[in-house]
């Protein structure tokens, strides 16, 4: 079906909607499930529902259905992995949670026939008083209670691969309003009234950055969706380009058309094949359906899309090194000025915004900024998608209104910290981000509260650390990362990060003094103000931050040689128990530096200054009686 | 009126107003502040990496000024206490993964980096030692890589990519790995390298020097057996004279002989003198051409770098290289071929010794063709730094020698033979033979300005008795393999092209002094120098140099005859490179073996390439041959039809399969090892 | 079973590189995914494929050298039959995913710096994030994901795949 004018396409729409099964069976076939098997349960779904004839496509007249009726549908990513495979039944509202191939007959027989909810695979709670709580529809569900899914509104209902499916949903009207009726300068009026912000860290003004391109008169110009999520712990834009890429593409065209540029990229890392794999599948959609190449609803206007995939560097997310990523180049960044906005691909005036930027778009174009500005708070309109992940009940991808509290994040959408444990910090940004504290808890989760605090938005990363994560090794963890992602070109970066890394090892393992501790410090500002990009100039935030609310950690490791979350492997002792000792002297024998001392009938002894907590002893003891305690302040 | 109505910026409290100055670098410059840095190069892309030249801009915190373009009304200041912080550090964290020892370094005293690390007054590195050492680099003749002084600047990198248009260097790996190599951490030898050294002259340590051949000049002139001869290039003699305070571009010529003369050398000439000669031999070798219309356009073949890069990537126009050979090489024949007779010195004791602002001209003088009864033409060839390092150890107080002039009868070249150092030279200095030859008249007007300059590409019309020939002056290699590509294409049409490898000719060459931060102007000081020594000189063409005349009296009697053939010409041939790899699993040990290599291209993979693989492990261990057999895996055989395939020595075997293995094993792989019964 | 002329043998045409490099215009801009597509066919980047690329895209071996080593994705080495992808990212890290890796490589007996095992059976690679963070720790063999993971499944399963792979 291709559509030449926007009337066609309305049209379409209508006739779509009318047709809209109400009665569906939506299996989750995002990679977290996928990677659980439900594949499997699809075709499972498949075959019974048509032995059963209960089975009905959207391409069926409406008389021939009845309510018996189910349709089947693959969606995108719902973004709880860790409970998949999921199954929806709408429009109920139902969610099964870990389903396998075998639970598919109840289903259909319990549910789909008789309308009953099979308890045993819905979402559960075990009370402190023993009861089991269940939430099986939806909408009772306290994980969703705070969301508020508009950039997620498809992901999880509709079939990322069929584009009916995005159209039904208003898809690519937005598209025709601002080719039909709005020129560049409106587009941009309205992002900018909207106070969009990029939501791929940085938090500039979409609107103002469009202005800029512009302005600047060239023969070309580029548009550029930033796909490269490289930020560990990071999963919205997978989902997003996974669950509903259709609204990816257009957002790009919208932004190239307000621009005045006719050719749009998208750069997907490597690590994301399915998303390549339907965003192919997308872009060849649209095309046939003439909503992307020549003469787009008959407009005139002309715009394309091209698919890049990255090959493995965190590092290509900062814009400069895209853009050289993309020109086929290592992807080592460029000193700003000159911005992108000005010179940017092959030297024209280019704008990169994220995923997630993009597919607010058409929603701001078709319900209005007011609209938009109805959410969230006043300087950060809008809402936020956030992977919740770490020590949290409920792991997954949300998205709130910003403004919405840390605490309301963490303890109501996200269910509290596991196993009764106690909070001890959140990690937000990525490794360019911070780690805050229990007193932030109460701050509001947009982007100027969190500057403020020492903090950055970033992608939307969010893990949640307990009482049994060590701070510095996390501090540790993300160095290392940016330390190994780093590209190598400017020095504060490439050496200053190495020796950080190695200082942060020193104390990890105990080996560190007060002088390192300073020399760290001082380090860290000056690759936080010398560093040609980003990741550089946010490399160090995860130590800065930590080091500010949580210095007594480091002081436990560097002074006091303890690490209070008992995490790191060093701070432990080794003791032998004279009781159960039986002078075998395996213990010795297997000790890398000859620290242990014994002779028969005499209890080993391990020589604490030597040993280097290998392990080795505790291993080859046959009678228990090596005892690894962790060091406490204070201890003798 | 307000600042940003005037268009100028602040600096340091200081106002300068804004000329069109594309970064703050250059703008602070004209108010004398020198701003630190170490890769940039008015030249070359900016880079922007080396971080030394942060400044603090008033409501934009640090910027780099070498990028960053001046906005009126802009108040920067380029020594805040951030700055200088992070300036410390910077250079701390430099040092931290240098080779430390400065006294016995190459660059001691002459090193940006040692320079800055004093500029900053560093007293400590806390940051530890470089702990890898990795293996120096000294397979070309020309220069020496010492990776371990390399600090990453990318000078190199771009100064081959952009100045020369090769581009043998580029960084590699990333991040703490990172590195700046060729191309698969090759030597320089095995790479596209034509030994020209613009990457030295830019790298501010001691990561690319000047191969040394002091020792082996010392040697030669401090043996009392020996007779060592000298020639000195054209360019030269207005740099040396930089190393000792002297301005760049004063003509030192004679002070040089001085030095050489005290430091052990028994004679010293001029290699302007030889030039003459080839302005001749090469003039007259082009009216041939015109003649007869053919091997046009004609290249000069004076640069070893041109030359050499000719034969790797123009073999279609070797025919086109002038045969001649360079001055130095002349030079060289005349030395042993002429100079030994006269001096009636056998060549056994005499040492030929060039002084040269060129360090491909170490590679030309080791060239088979200049090489007769294993002596070469050309024993020793000093860069004009070398023979700094000479002076300087000789205890010689250089400023204060009085001038000697070069030894006779050879003696001195005409002002057009020193206008060889400089781009435009050698055009000129055949006009000026070929106007006089071709009309009959005598030429009043030497000087042709239309070939002089320092733009890429200069083109000039002269009429020659009725016919305009065309010729071009071309620069920097990668200006001449554009120019190329174009007269290939047929946009541009020449019969006379002058190729130079460096920007400005010879006397922006690879040995010549190291002048930063101010090259550009150095350079144009030098060329300056020369055009006045020209001006200077008693003869300005070629052919009334007496000395000229004299050796073709004595010796080769007339251009172009069969004595010039043999002694002053020389021909080209075509290079090429080869490799091959395979990776290897398990090698063979002993002398008798045989080399398996089984392809795990993605076909002969999914046919189950790896089982063979393994299979041919285990059976190499069954029959107990496996120190015998090398056994490697190496990517597509291009039989993908037929595959699985493997190699067994030259020869590729099809469809191996489980099924044919054992007997493959037994009739093509075993049989290799028992050829000895 | 077939022999082959020796100088036939060795001279290399390169048919499938030059199929790639057609399909990409010949165009540098597009190096990246050129070697992405040789890399899939020759399941690494031969040296000699490397040059020849350089060549016929008109830059130097080295700038295509550089951007080889740049990414973390390309090889220069050739791979096992079977790539094991232990993700190190957050919440996979959180979640002890170096327990999981150091078990894989003493299983496999991988020494220091070593990532393929000498039979060229597996490789061992870290990825920073493969987006299934809510299976952390994960661990990725081929196409295949599987979380979470414990040093003794992850045992298991390569385990398994040995006894599929094995040769009598």
């Amino acid at each position: 079906m291709k559509f030449a004018t926007r009337s066609d396409l309305e049209e379409y729409i209508g006739s779509l909607k009318k047709q809209q099964q109400e009665q569906r069976v939506l299996v989750c076939m995002g990679t977290g499930c996928l990677a659980k098997g439900a594949e499997a349960v699809y075709r499972r779904f498949a075959e019974v529902l048509a032995r059963e004839g209960l089975e009905v496509s959207l391409a069926l007249e409406r008389e021939d259905v009845t309510e018996q009726h189910f349709a089947l549908c693959s969606t995108g990513c719902m973004g709880i992995c860790e409970t998949g495979p999921r199954v929806r039944v709408e429009p109920h509202g139902i969610q099964y949670l870990r389903v396998r191939p075998d639970d598919v007959e109840e289903i259909v027989e319990e549910t789909l026939k008789k309308g009953n909810i099979v308890y045993r695979l819905v979402q559960s709670e075990v009370l402190p008083d023993g009861r089991v709580q269940h939430w099986p529809l939806i909408k009772d569900d306290p994980f969703y209670r705070k969301q508020v899914r508009l950039v997620l509104r498809n992901c999880g209902t509709i079939d990322p691969e069929n584009l009916d499916e995005y159209l039904a949903r208003d898809g690519y009207l937005a598209l025709a309003k601002v080719l039909t009726e709005m020129t560049p300068e409106d587009v941009i009026g309205e992002i900018m009234k909207s106070g969009l912000r990029g939501r791929g860290g940085g938090g500039f003004p979409t609107g103002r950055k469009w202005q800029f391109a512009r302005m600047v008169k060239a023969d070309k110009k580029y548009v550029i969706c930033n796909g490269d999520e490289g930020d560990p712990g990071a999963f919205m834009n997978r989902c997003l380009m996974e669950g509903d890429p259709h609204a990816v593409l257009e957002g790009l065209v919208i932004a190239g058309y307000a621009i005045g540029a006719q050719e749009g990229y998208i750069y997907v890392r490597a690590e994301y094949p399915l998303a390549v794999k339907r965003l192919r599948k997308a872009i060849q959609d649209a095309y046939q359906a003439g909503l992307l190449g020549e003469n787009i609803l008959g407009t005139g206007f002309c715009f394309d899309i091209r698919i890049k995939e990255g090959a493995g560097a965190f590092v290509c997310g900062e814009e400069t090194a895209l853009i050289a990523s993309i020109e086929g180049k290592r992807g080592m960044p460029n000193p700003r000025p000159p911005y992108p906005a000005q010179k940017g691909l092959f030297g024209k005036p280019t704008v990169i915004n994220n995923v997630e930027t993009l597919a607010n778009v058409p929603a701001i174009i078709l319900y209005g900024a007011e609209w938009f500005r109805s959410f969230g708070t006043a300087t950060s309109p809008g809402t936020k998608t956030f992977a919740l992940t770490g020590k949290v009940k409920n792991t997954g991808l949300v998205e709130v209104p910003m403004g919405i509290t840390l605490r309301e994040l963490i303890f109501d959408v996200g269910g509290g910290i596991q196993n009764g444990k106690r909070f001890k910090a959140v990690q937000i940004g990525g490794p360019s981000g911070g780690c805050l504290p229990e007193a932030f808890l109460d701050l509001p989760v947009d982007y100027d509260s969190l500057c403020g605090a020492g903090a950055i938005m970033g992608s939307g990363g969010l893990v949640v650390l307990d009482e049994d994560t060590c701070i510095v090794e996390v501090a540790r963890f993300f160095m290392s990362f940016t330390q190994s992602e780093s590209c190598g070109k400017c020095v504060p970066c490439r050496e200053g990060t190495k020796h950080m890394l190695n200082i942060l090892q020193k104390i990890v393992d105990g080996k560190a003094t007060l002088e390192d501790l300073a020399l760290l410090e001082e380090t860290a500002l000056v690759v936080k103000d010398a560093s040609l990009c980003g990741l550089g100039k946010t490399a160090p935030n995860p130590v800065l931050t930590t080091l500010r609310y949580f210095r007594d950690e480091y002081i436990d490791h560097v002074v006091h040689k303890v690490c209070p979350a008992q995490v790191c492997q060093a701070m432990r002792e080794f003791w032998i128990d004279p009781e159960k000792c039986r002078t075998c002297g395996k213990c010795a024998r297997v000790c890398p530096v000859s620290c242990i001392s014994g002779r028969p009938k005499v209890p080993y002894v391990i020589d604490q200054a030597k040993c280097i907590k290998c392990g080795s002893c505790f291993e080859a003891c046959p009678f228990d009686a090596i005892v690894i305690k962790w060091r406490r302040k204070g201890n003798a | 009126m307000r600042d940003a109505e005037k268009k100028v910026v602040i600096v340091d409290g200081q106002e300068i107003p804004l000329e069109g100055e594309k970064n703050i670098l250059e703008v602070a410059k004209k108010a004398n502040i020198d701003i630190p840095t170490f890769c940039y190069h008015s030249d070359l892309s900016v880079y922007g990496a080396c971080r030394m030249c942060l400044v603090e801009v008033e409501g934009r915190g640090l910027m780099p000024s070498c990028s960053t373009p001046p906005e009126p009304g802009m108040v920067i200041r380029t020594n805040t206490p951030r700055v200088l912080e992070a300036r410390k550090m910077i250079v701390e964290l430099y040092l931290a993964n240098h080779d430390r020892d400065c006294t016995v370094c190459e660059r001691n005293l002459n090193c940006r980096l040692q320079e800055m690390a004093s500029r900053m007054g560093i007293t400590r590195v806390r940051f530890g030692e470089r702990t890898e050492k990795d293996p120096k680099d000294d397979s070309t003749f020309a220069l020496v890589r010492d990776p371990n002084r390399c600090i990453l600047c990318g000078d190199c990198v771009r100064a081959c990519r952009e100045i020369e248009g090769i581009g043998i260097y580029d960084f590699t790996h990333r991040g703490a790995r990172a590195r700046v190599e060729p191309a698969f951490g090759k030597k320089l030898s095995e790479v596209e390298c034509v030994y020209c050294g613009q990457c030295a002259i830019r790298c501010p340590t001691a990561a690319l020097v000047v191969r040394s051949e002091v020792d082996a000049a010392w040697k030669a002139v401090l043996d009392p057996e020996k007779f060592v001869v000298a020639q000195i290039a054209p360019a030269v003699r207005v740099a040396i004279g930089e190393a000792f305070g002297l301005p760049p571009g004063e003509i030192t010529t004679g002070k040089i002989v001085a030095a050489l003369k005290k430091i052990g050398f028994d004679r010293v000439y001029d290699t302007s003198f030889s030039a003459d000669l080839v302005v001749i031999e090469e003039a007259e070798e082009f009216f041939r051409r015109l003649q007869n219309n053919s091997r046009l356009p004609q290249f000069t073949s004076c640069c070893p770098s041109w030359v050499v890069f000719a034969e790797r990537n123009y073999p279609f126009y070797l025919e086109h290289l002038s045969s001649v050979r360079s001055p130095q090489q002349v030079f060289g024949s005349v030395i042993r071929n002429f100079v030994s007779r006269m001096e009636n010195v056998p060549n056994e004791r005499l040492v030929s010794v060039s002084i040269m602002p060129c360090v491909a001209k170490k590679f030309e003088a080791r060239r088979a063709e200049y090489v007769h009864d294993e002596v070469p033409d050309v024993d020793i060839v000093l860069s004009a730094q070398e023979t700094i390092k000479m002076i300087k150890m000789a205890n010689i107080d250089f400023r204060e020698l009085d001038p000697i002039p070069f030894d006779t009868p050879l003696s001195a070249g005409s002002g057009a033979g020193v206008l060889f150092g400089v781009t435009g030279g050698v055009t000129e200095a055949v006009l000026r033979y070929a106007y006089e030859r071709l009309t009959g008249k005598e030429l009043k007007e030497v000087e042709f300005k239309t070939v002089r300059g320092f733009e890429a590409v200069r083109e000039a019309e002269v009429d020659f008795d009725g016919r305009l020939v065309r010729v071009a002056i071309v620069h920097g290699l990668a200006h001449a393999q554009r120019l190329i590509q174009e007269v290939r294409e047929g946009k541009r049409s020449y019969d006379f092209i002058e190729v130079m490898n460096c920007p400005g000719g010879c006397i922006g060459g690879g040995g010549m002094p190291l002048a930063y931060p101010d090259y550009q102007t150095v350079l144009r000081k030098r060329a300056e120098g020369l055009y006045n020594a020209d001006r200077l000189s008693p003869v300005r063409k070629a052919q009334d140099n007496p000395a000229v005349k004299l050796l073709y009296e004595r010796w080769l009697k007339h251009p172009g005859s069969e004595l010039a053939e043999r002694y002053l010409h020389t021909h080209y041939y075509s290079r090429r490179r080869i490799s091959n790899e395979v990776i290897r699993i398990q090698e063979a040990k002993s002398a008798r073996k045989v080399d398996v290599a089984v392809c795990v291209g993605t076909s002969c993979y999914l046919k189950g390439s790896y089982n063979i693989l393994q299979r041919l492990l285990k059976m190499a261990k069954e029959y107990g041959v496996e120190d015998r057999i090398s056994i490697g895996a190496t990517f597509c055989l291009e039989r993908c039809a037929k595959g699985p395939n493997i190699r067994v020595n030259e020869e590729i075997v099809s469809g191996v399969g489980e099924e044919n293995l054992k007997e493959i094993f037994e009739n093509l792989i075993l049989p290799h090892l028992q050829e000895v019964r | 079973m077939e022999k082959l002329e020796p100088e036939v043998a060795l001279g290399r045409s390169f048919e499938k590189v030059n199929a790639i490099l057609e399909k990409h215009g010949y165009d540098s801009t597009n190096l990246i995914a050129i070697l992405q597509e040789i890399q899939e066919e020759y399941r690494y980047l031969p040296e000699e494929i490397l040059t020849y690329v350089a060549t016929a895209l008109r830059v130097s071996p080295a700038y295509v050298y550089g951007v080889a080593t740049f990414y973390a994705q390309f090889s220069l080495k050739p791979k096992g039959k079977h790539i094991i992808r232990v993700c190190d990212g957050t919440a996979c890290h959180v979640k002890g995913s170096e327990k999981v890796l150091k078990a894989v490589r003493e299983y496999l007996g991988l020494r220091e710096g070593e990532n393929t095992t000498p039979d060229l059976l597996f490789t061992v690679e870290t990825v920073a994030c493969i987006g299934a963070c809510a299976l952390a720790p994960v661990m990725a063999v081929d196409n295949e994901v599987f979380g979470p993971m414990d040093e003794e499944r992850a045992r298991q399963i390569i385990e398994e795949i040995e006894k599929r792979s094995e040769v009598s």
